[in-house]
């Protein structure tokens, strides 16, 4: 293999180099600095005698004396199961200590589109545990479903939550399916701190023999975000649809991501498409995102959880945006309900999940799921509604129906939503809450739901007075 | 996709730089817009750009591992789509190849690069019923025979636009691929079921005309007051999550067009297998038969190629018109057309070109009327009525309607209906915002439905937009006072339009009987909530007090409407039981 010493240019995390032999778009490039370190990169152009480099490790010690060595490959990971219980890097060296990883195959990590033809779509309803999920922004397999948040507020602990909590309701009919559990975690610029978080609620929880972890820490290179969710997805497909597993992907924080495309970008001087985030951030974000989903004639599964702090609390910000535009719906972690001691402080009211409508319902959860689900969203729209109007009028202003509402949101906050961390609930408790609080109302005010359904499950006994606490445990 | 044809090939030249779906070529002998060959792989690619020796290209395909010096072959033929039957009943991707025939020539799930695949399927046998005799003079555009493509649709096979006509010398009779002759000219021209046609250049017609018949879409809000006629065009913009495309896959569904045509450009791989799980079991409004015998899809997902996805919108509205000038009415539906803007834009920034407004290239307004021009409902070449309408959705960044993409559209489309978040997110569906929308056809339009649906459908669809109207302006006294405050016939009112927006707006798509509405349903149910209103002022003037009023049993039942299948019974005995219990308070 040639090597050269033909840096021409350094600037930022890029590197050019002249080159007089032809080098592949997106390759894989070895730079070695003067005093023997050695830093990988990948092409980023490549042109007749020039290629720019983009250098994951951050170019600091390079210079024009540097050794440049061309790999003839792009960007690959060892897969293998062995990779289950192992912590690696943000580029996929294992960091554990553990054993040398013997590969079973080297899968590309740019990945190749599924084809629409062969998918299946996810219809497998997953019970996280949590109300505010299950009963109204239902996740299931294959599904890619994001957290918003912001910062200080806790969508680590909802993360976790999940994770310990998932599991498919068992279900005589599909006892064949053996497929195991696995969760991928690949951390992008997150803190020590944090990152210690997840790995002692792995640890505490026995999890880890089922997990893969990649981390890329606050203090790691910041090109290097750019291949740790593409490591990660690769593990997850190979997993998924080479070994049978369901597997989680839990992906934070991807505005560390979507900064270090955005620093990328900067330095290659493209033209900066909105606050300065590149152009093509929306392809770029579905080419992760759309890696999750189901394959026809496969068992396993991959299901996404990426996280993000919206910068300012804007979900119009360009990374909540167009991640919202790819994904399968969004789950709001809200600041108010924060404060006000809800946990998890999930607001269902811009929350979503469009998957919800295949994968609930007779046969798969319960026959009223949808009917209650959108009656409850309807009920605490309005409740909420009636708070602003309540400040400047007073309660007394208000008619007997629009005073119910208003009880019904309180009531709604403190039993359905808030249930704690460590609460897991089956989604037959979350209904039956849910039925509790809507019986707070005329039966005819539910107009939501089908007739028969309210013969069915409304509490006749309820009536407006509260009933006793059901959900505090 | 079709294949090259060898004779015309000329002289590769070689690949000079790569960077990501941008290729440039030196020494390359080749037209603006030819299709072209890339690397060892042989990626599809497209001429976009010519300057001196330098030859740029858009590669349809991923470019990893490909690099300086390897070969490009030009084609010599622009980017075109093979037409014919076999089209229907189809999923293909941006550049026109079945994703069915790569999922097995690729022998993976996964899109691997470099296999290429004819649009329509070339040796498959179709029964060709000839419509012309020996002798018959025949003109560009004239229907020669008819192949029964799928239940619902009898494929006619054109002389194709650019041929000169004559007469007919020899025509065939009984089962053929699409590449044999059926039909001989004395000029020579030899006539096959199949034709190509370059995918940017609009199919000839004779006339555009004013569109006066809707495209009854099922929907309560759409047909009732924000009509589409056939040859129409709508915009349909609105953040994420907000029903864009659950309207378009209504629309899709029960569209009382022939022809539908799926444009899944930049979106979801999820949803273009929900489409091809569905339409096959769902039935066809009109004909009863499976949706997917009427339908071709075009997916090209958020996660493929970007610059096939630039093509995909191409792809489509081509093979609308082809359906268009058998005299079939065709309704295309690209979603969404701010991925094709951006696929543009993405494109345009790699070719370094000044950027326009955003970042977009300066011809995108130019682009987006191009592609709305081609709908209309046309007079065809051969004499036939046909219509191609198209609806596109647009997704506006922060849901932000003041941004280019948004705003060159409006200009150019005559229906917008307004997605809006505030909706979407107290489940209010379709969230399609009753004040800002609007449709320029519905005076057009009304004739059509005094004469079929009802005599004063314009005259109930104005009562209840001027309620709604009222409505709003009461909504921000309520906000200021609380409602108990209002005098007691604006109270009312209020009653009588909440029952507007959640029995007669609010649809749900997810309702087996709900989700489709004819429109003789969508004037009775209206005329349901005029009949309480004027039922409930009656009482109101006779001195019953307000909450006595909106407190009758029978009035909730208006909300269920939407969930009747035998509507008609359940109106009348509910308008009956509304008057019998209000009349019963005075
Ligand atoms: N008519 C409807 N009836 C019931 N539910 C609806 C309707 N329209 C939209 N929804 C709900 O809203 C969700 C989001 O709709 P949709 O996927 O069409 O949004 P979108 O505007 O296309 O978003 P994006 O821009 O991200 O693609 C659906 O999954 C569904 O739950
Ligand atoms: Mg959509």
């Amino acid at each position: 293999m040639k090597e050269y010493q033909t840096i021409t240019e350094i600037s930022g995390p890029l590197v050019f180099a002249e080159v007089d032999e032809p080098v592949g778009y997106d390759e894989i490039v070895e730079i070695e600095t003067p005093n023997g370190e050695t830093k990988r990169g990948q092409i980023l152009e490549s042109s007749d005698g020039l290629v720019a480099i983009q250098v994951f490790e951050g170019t600091t010690g390079i210079d024009k004396n540097a050794s440049v060595r061309f790999l003839g490959e792009t960007l690959k990971m060892p897969v293998t199961e062995d990779l289950l219980g192992r912590v690696l890097d943000g580029s996929g060296q294992p960091i554990d200590g553990g054993p040398d990883i013997v590969p079973d195959d080297r899968h590309d990590i740019v990945g190749e589109a599924i084809n629409p033809f062969s998918r299946e779509y996810p219809e497998e309803f997953i019970q996280s545990g949590v109300s505010a999920i299950d009963g109204m922004n239902t996740l299931v397999r294959g599904q890619k479903l994001p957290i918003f948040s912001a910062s200080g507020l806790p969508h680590n602990n909802l993360a976790l939550q999940i994770a310990r909590q998932a599991t498919v309701p068992e279900d005589d009919e599909s006892e064949d399916d053996s497929s195991e559990f696995a969760v991928i975690f690949g951390a992008m610029g997150i803190t020590a701190e944090e990152a210690n978080e997840f790995m002692e609620d792995f640890e505490r929880t026995g999890a880890l023999e089922r997990s893969v972890v990649f981390m890329n820490l606050a203090d790691d290179p910041a090109v290097e975000r750019t291949v740790t969710p593409r490591m990660a997805l690769t593990t997850a497909e190979y997993l998924a649809f080479e070994k049978d597993y369901h597997v989680l992907v839990i992906l934070t924080d991807m505005t560390n991501y979507c900064e270090a495309l955005r620093e990328i970008g900067a330095a290659r001087e493209e033209v900066p498409g909105r606050r300065g985030y590149p152009g093509y951030m929306y392809t770029d974000l579905a080419q992760l995102y759309e890696r999750a989903g189901r394959i026809e004639g496969r068992e396993g599964s991959v299901t996404q959880i990426p996280i993000l702090t919206m910068p300012g609390d804007d979900d119009t910000h360009p990374i909540p945006d167009l991640t919202g535009y790819i994904t399968e719906g969004q789950i709001y972690i809200d600041r108010n309900l924060n404060s006000q001691g809800i946990e998890p402080p999930i607001n269902p009211l811009p929350s979503l999940s469009r998957l919800m409508d295949d994968g609930i319902g007779e046969g798969l959860t319960r026959e009223d799921h949808g009917d209650v689900s959108d009656q409850m969203f309807a009920a605490y729209a309005e409740g909420e509604d009636l708070r602003d109007l309540v400040n400047i009028v007073g309660r007394e202003a208000l008619s007997e129906r629009d005073n119910t509402y208003l009880d019904f949101a309180d009531r709604f906050e403190e039993e359905f939503l808030d249930q704690g961390f460590d609460t897991n609930r089956t989604i037959e408790e979350t209904l039956e809450i849910g039925w509790d609080l809507l019986s707070m109302f005329p039966k005819t005010e539910l107009n939501r739901i089908d007739e028969e359904l309210i013969e069915q499950h409304y509490r006749e006994d309820v009536g407006d007075e509260p009933a006793e606490e059901v959900a505090a445990d | 996709m079709s294949q090259a044809t060898q004779e015309t090939v000329r002289e590769d030249g070689l690949i000079q730089s790569v960077s990501g779906p941008v290729v440039t070529a030196v020494d390359l002998d080749a037209r603006m817009n030819d299709v072209v060959y890339v690397g060892d792989e042989g990626l599809m690619g497209e001429v976009i750009e010519i300057e001196g020796d330098l030859t740029t290209i858009q590669v349809y395909e991923e470019t990893s591992g490909v690099g300086p010096g390897e070969p490009v072959e030009n084609t010599g033929e622009p980017l075109t789509v093979d037409l014919g039957p076999g089209l229907l009943d189809t999923i293909y991707d941006g550049v026109q190849r079945p994703l069915d025939v790569l999922e097995e020539k690729m022998n993976s799930a996964f899109l691997d690069r470099g296999v290429d695949a004819p649009g329509i399927e070339m040796d498959e046998q179709w029964e060709f019923l000839p419509e012309v005799s020996e002798g018959d003079e025949v003109a560009p555009g004239d229907v020669v025979g008819t192949v029964e493509e799928t239940v619902t649709i009898d494929h006619k096979v054109l002389v194709p636009p650019n041929f000169e006509g004559g007469e007919v010398t020899a025509i065939e009779s009984g089962s053929f691929t699409v590449q044999e002759t059926v039909v001989e000219l004395d000029n020579g021209e030899e006539i096959t079921m199949h034709q190509e046609w370059p995918v940017r250049q609009a199919r000839p017609s004779a006339e555009k005309k004013t569109p006066r018949i809707p495209l009854v879409s099922g929907q309560r809000i759409l047909d009732g007051l924000f009509p589409i006629a056939k040859g129409g065009t709508a915009a349909i913009p609105g953040p994420f999550g907000s029903g864009k495309t659950v309207t378009q896959h209504q629309l899709a569904k029960y569209a009382d067009a022939d022809i539908i045509v799926y444009v899944g450009c930049g979106e979801r791989g999820n949803e273009m297998t929900e489409v091809i799980e569905d339409f096959p079991e769902l039935e066809d409004p009109t004909t009863g038969n499976p949706l997917m015998a009427r339908t071709s899809l075009i997916a090209n997902t958020s996660n493929m190629p970007v610059a096939a996805r630039e093509s995909c919108i191409y792809t489509g509205i081509t093979i609308a018109e082809y359906y268009r000038d058998m005299g079939y009415d065709v309704a295309l539906m690209a979603d969404s057309t701010s991925r094709w803007a951006e696929a543009m834009r993405e494109i345009s920034s790699r070719l370094e070109e000044m950027p326009g407004e955003e970042g977009y290239p300066a011809y995108l307004a130019a682009r987006l009327s191009q592609f709305y021009e081609r709908a209309g409902y046309f007079e065809n070449i051969n004499g036939t009525e046909g219509s191609v309408s198209a609806i596109g959705a647009v997704s506006p960044p922060g849901g932000d309607f003041s941004e280019p993409v948004t705003q060159n559209t409006l200009r150019i489309v005559k229906t917008f209906w307004a997605l809006d978040a505030d909706l979407a997110e107290r489940r209010h569906f379709p969230a399609i915002n009753w004040s800002e929308s609007y449709s320029l056809y519905k005076n057009q339009l009304d004739p059509w439905f005094v004469e079929n649906v009802a005599s004063d459908w314009p005259e109930e669809r104005q009562w209840g937009v001027d309620v709604l109207d009222e409505e709003s302006e009461l909504q921000e006294i309520v906000q200021l006072v609380g409602k108990d405050a209002l005098p007691e016939d604006q109270q009312l009112t209020l009653d009588v339009a909440r029952y507007l927006r959640e029995a007669y707006l609010q649809q749900n798509a997810f309702h087996p009987t709900d989700t489709y509405c004819p429109p003789e349903k969508t004037y009775l149910l209206l005329t349901a909530i005029h009949h309480y209103h004027d039922e409930a002022f009656k009482a109101l003037e006779a001195g019953v007090p307000v909450e006595e009023i909106t407190a009758i049993d029978a009035a909730p039942r208006i909300n269920r409407v939407g969930v009747q299948e035998n509507y008609e019974e359940y109106i009348a005995d509910l308008k009956e039981d509304i008057a019998a219990e209000l009349r019963e308070l005075y």
